[in-house]
């Protein structure tokens, strides 16, 4: 006790670190509510002063303007209701797994097994649970009439479309020009590395106002349209293509197909498994293809045709029917995945030649075809590289998505932008905004994070 | 009978003009066929634009004259320099950006003399730079020029203050929000993580729709923000939540043994971040902070999404002009230049850094 008293009396209070922590904090924590505080008083006030409501009610009104690109939505009854909550319940189930494995001393992601059992209970099953609900599934499509609430869905719905398409091509363009840099061929390699130095130098929306103001008016017009065989027709309207359209071998269709890529899937395990036990892989790409090919053609023998296609037919001013790529999606979607791809595909490069040249080496020592050495050796050294800065990558791509609002392409933040001057509502708007945005980028880091800790090397 | 060994013949040259094609142009028959793509490639992209931008071009001030050549009328940016530079400043006015840019210019050139550099009176004069360039191109308090508001700023200059703004302002509170996310303390470390994430999480446009529309709902009634600078601040708290993770990876890279060794010689918190930590951290982050002021630089564009004419706007307002109407492509091909002459000199700059530091 005296010990104590001498010390305290040695170190003043304000010099005890604890107690400034905690100083600091509250006064931290103080200054914040504070200032909290003063703005809610302050938005309350400029809401009253300017005859705005608050609150989210707003949302079930009419919206009453036009969207140039809808989507169909499905509509939350019936089938959609199951597919979510067989969704909700395989999340659940594998969440049990993840703490029960936790307390065996393991991951999911430490065995295939566990791996598939999650993915069949986030994955597979809600999709067997859509398809056989596929009859009772409701969709709707954004009239003028239709609530604020459709409108923001039908943004979001476009926001996902390009994100997806954005991820997948920017990074085979990236993996191209990638491989490109890394060429002998001197041509090739100063090609893509001024491809890299043009693309990452440039403002993002500045590639999107020259794809859009620049190449895409500068098609022809829908009299003169580039027409490819029928196949796919482009002008200044847009790009169309044919439109498959199920029929009623559809579904056995997809099914063999999707029965096709789990075939694969075992094919490859193997593979690997006899190259542990013999020293040469198995087949892979024969039988794969045989798989991918043959299951679905007997599908389509037994079960009738899965698909007809509907061919895109000028009517009128315009085309009609089949796929139509509006210019806005187009131009959003060439731009981002052209300025993606210059930092995909150095990420990528700089992935590929971290991996050290012994590896190679050694790796044709033990005389592996050039094309295993790459598959088995290299790249998946270079992945543990990769995955993390490709994850910024999507994520980026997710967020620049948003640039649509300045070529009018209706994603979610142009659409929210146009709630927000018709009714005023901004802080709700940009509380959405940012709600939607943060959760979907948790979706997209989780998702990545979880891929990223499978391939990562385990050490002790 | 011994066997006559044939004549082999000498190995294909590897060395010279013919060696260095073959080997990097011709050889295997592939890499052959890909020159041919590649070549035919690059000729069919550049030939047109040779022909638009330089061939068919035309320099003259005349528009009538100008319609009479298919390329590009060159005339209409030489027309146009002042607008793209400065927006709509009023133009008896414009020689007062030209002085503010002199004063940087001339404050990078001493800087260039090796004698001059890291003494005390230039980094003063640095430190008041920000100022002298405010009071000259806004006017007004005591300097006696006629007050130019924010409203008439654009062009070039406008995305440069943007920029520059949001690297001066984000750099102190981004070294702030990585002590804090790296601090012991729960409350603080919480809110600097939060900060961090959230802001990362979503697009620079809703931070911009957040500093236009929402931001002047927060403050009192009777108060008014400036356009320019509700864009300021919203570019400057995104920055900061990007370049704190840049920090931080600075201040994680540094052993552990340094913490230590400042606490060992009895250096208080503020003491041990200033002088041993801080310097070193930063040190190691430069390429980084160096690449996410080339972020900064190409996403001031888009403020021109919350209605302010910078670089990128003054392409489509120069355009509308009824003297040069619809000159697009001149007016993009002239701002994409600059872009990427700011963007790849910094790039380069990051890359004499990097080799600069490595080398230590």
């Amino acid at each position: 006790m005296s010990q104590h008293a001498h010390e305290n009396a040695r170190v003043p209070f304000w010099r005890n670190p604890q107690i400034r922590a905690w100083l600091y904090q509250s006064i931290m924590l103080g200054g914040l509510l504070w200032v909290a505080f003063i703005m809610y008083q302050n938005t309350l006030a400029n809401l009253e002063k300017r005859g705005i409501g608050s609150g989210f009610g707003f949302l079930q009104n009419e919206a009453g303007f036009n969207i140039g690109e809808t989507p169909p939505i499905p509509v939350l009854q019936g089938g959609f209701l199951w597919f979510i909550a067989a969704l909700i319940v395989g999340l659940f189930a594998s969440r049990a797994i993840a703490v029960w494995l936790k307390k065996k001393g393991t991951a999911i992601t430490a065995s295939d097994k566990t791996v598939f059992a999650v993915i069949t209970l986030v994955g597979i099953i809600p999709v067997l649970v859509l398809f056989l609900g596929s009859d009772s599934i409701a969709f709707t499509r954004y009239t003028e009439s239709s609530s604020y609430v459709t409108a923001l869905l039908t943004g979001f719905a476009n926001t996902i479309k390009i994100t997806i398409l954005g991820c997948i091509f920017s990074t085979i363009l990236g993996l191209i020009i990638a491989l490109g840099r890394l060429s002998p061929n001197w041509l090739i390699s100063k090609l893509c590395s001024w491809y890299v130095e043009l693309n990452r130098n440039l403002p993002v929306l500045l590639q999107l106002f020259f794809w859009y103001f620049i190449v895409l008016q500068q098609l022809p017009s829908v009299r003169q349209s580039i027409d490819v065989g029928g196949w796919l027709i482009l002008n200044n309207r847009g790009l169309f293509l044919p439109a498959p359209i199920a029929q009623s071998g559809a579904w056995p269709f997809c099914l063999a197909i999707g029965a096709a890529l789990i075939g694969i899937y075992f094919i490859c395990r193997r593979s690997m498994r006899l190259l542990n036990e013999r020293g040469t892989p198995g087949k892979i790409v024969l039988p794969s293809i045989a798989l991918l090919i043959g299951l679905p053609a007997l599908v389509w023998l037994i079960a009738g045709t899965p698909f007809t296609l509907e061919y895109p037919e000028l009517k009128g001013f315009n085309y009609r029917g089949g796929i139509d790529f509006t210019p806005e999606f187009t131009a959003l979607l060439v731009g981002l995945t052209v300025y993606v791809s210059a930092f995909n595909a150095e990420i990528i490069r700089s992935g590929i030649q971290a991996v050290s040249n012994g590896q190679r080496e050694a790796a044709r020592a033990i005389a592996l075809k050039e094309r295993h050495v790459m598959r088995l050796v290299i790249l998946p050294q270079a992945m543990r590289i990769i995955v993390p800065p490709m994850t910024s990558e999507y994520l980026a791509i997710a967020k620049n998505s948003s640039l649509a609002v300045a070529i009018g392409y209706p994603d979610f933040v142009s659409v929210g932008g146009t709630i927000l001057n018709q009714s005023g509502q901004a802080v709700e708007i940009v509380g959405i905004w940012m709600g939607v945005y943060l959760s979907l980028s948790l979706v997209i880091s989780l998702g990545m994070n979880w891929y990223n800790a499978k391939i990562k090397l385990v050490e002790r | 009978m011994a066997e006559i060994i044939k004549d082999r013949r000498p190995p294909v040259t590897k060395t010279g003009v013919l060696g260095w094609i073959r080997s990097n142009l011709l050889f295997p028959w592939y890499n052959a066929l890909l020159t041919v793509v590649a070549g035919w490639a690059i000729f069919s992209a550049v030939k047109p634009f040779v022909q638009w931008a330089i061939l068919n071009a035309s320099i003259t001030l005349d528009p009538t004259v100008a319609k009479q050549y298919s390329g590009a009328a060159w005339g209409f940016v030489r027309d146009m320099w002042p607008v793209f530079m400065v927006g709509i400043y009023p133009e008896e006015h414009r020689w007062r950006p030209a002085v503010a840019l002199l004063i940087v210019l001339a404050l990078i050139m001493l800087t260039l003399v090796r004698k001059f550099r890291g003494t005390k009176w230039l980094y003063t004069l640095w430190g008041l730079s920000p100022v002298a360039v405010y009071l000259v191109i806004h006017g007004g308090f005591f300097t006696g020029l006629e007050v130019v508001d924010t409203h008439y700023w654009g062009g070039l200059m406008l995305t440069l203050i943007l920029a520059s703004v949001a690297m001066l302002f984000s750099f102190p509170i981004s070294v702030l929000l990585a002590l804090g996310r790296t601090s012991d303390m729960p409350i603080i470390k919480s809110f600097c993580v939060a900060y961090i994430e959230l802001v990362r999480g979503v697009p620079l446009i809703t931070i911009l729709f957040m500093a236009s529309v929402v931001l002047p709902l927060f403050l009192p009634t009777d108060m008014e923000l400036d356009k320019v600078l509700r864009a300021m601040v919203g570019i400057t708290m995104f920055f900061s939540a990007y370049l704190a993770e840049n920090i931080r990876g600075g201040l994680q890279g540094l052993g552990n043994g340094q913490y230590e060794a400042a606490d060992a010689i009895g250096m208080g918190y503020w003491q041990k971040t200033l002088l041993i930590v801080l310097p070193q951290a930063l040190r190691i982050v430069i390429p980084p902070m160096v690449n996410n002021f080339i972020g900064i630089l190409k996403d001031t564009s888009l403020v021109g999404i919350v209605g302010l004419v910078d670089l990128l706007q003054i392409a489509f307002a120069t355009t509308s002009n009824p003297k040069w109407f619809g000159r697009l492509e001149e007016a993009y091909v002239f701002v994409a230049l600059w872009y990427w002459i700011l963007c790849y000199s910094l790039s380069r700059y990051s890359q004499h850094l990097e080799k600069k530091y490595a080398s230590k």
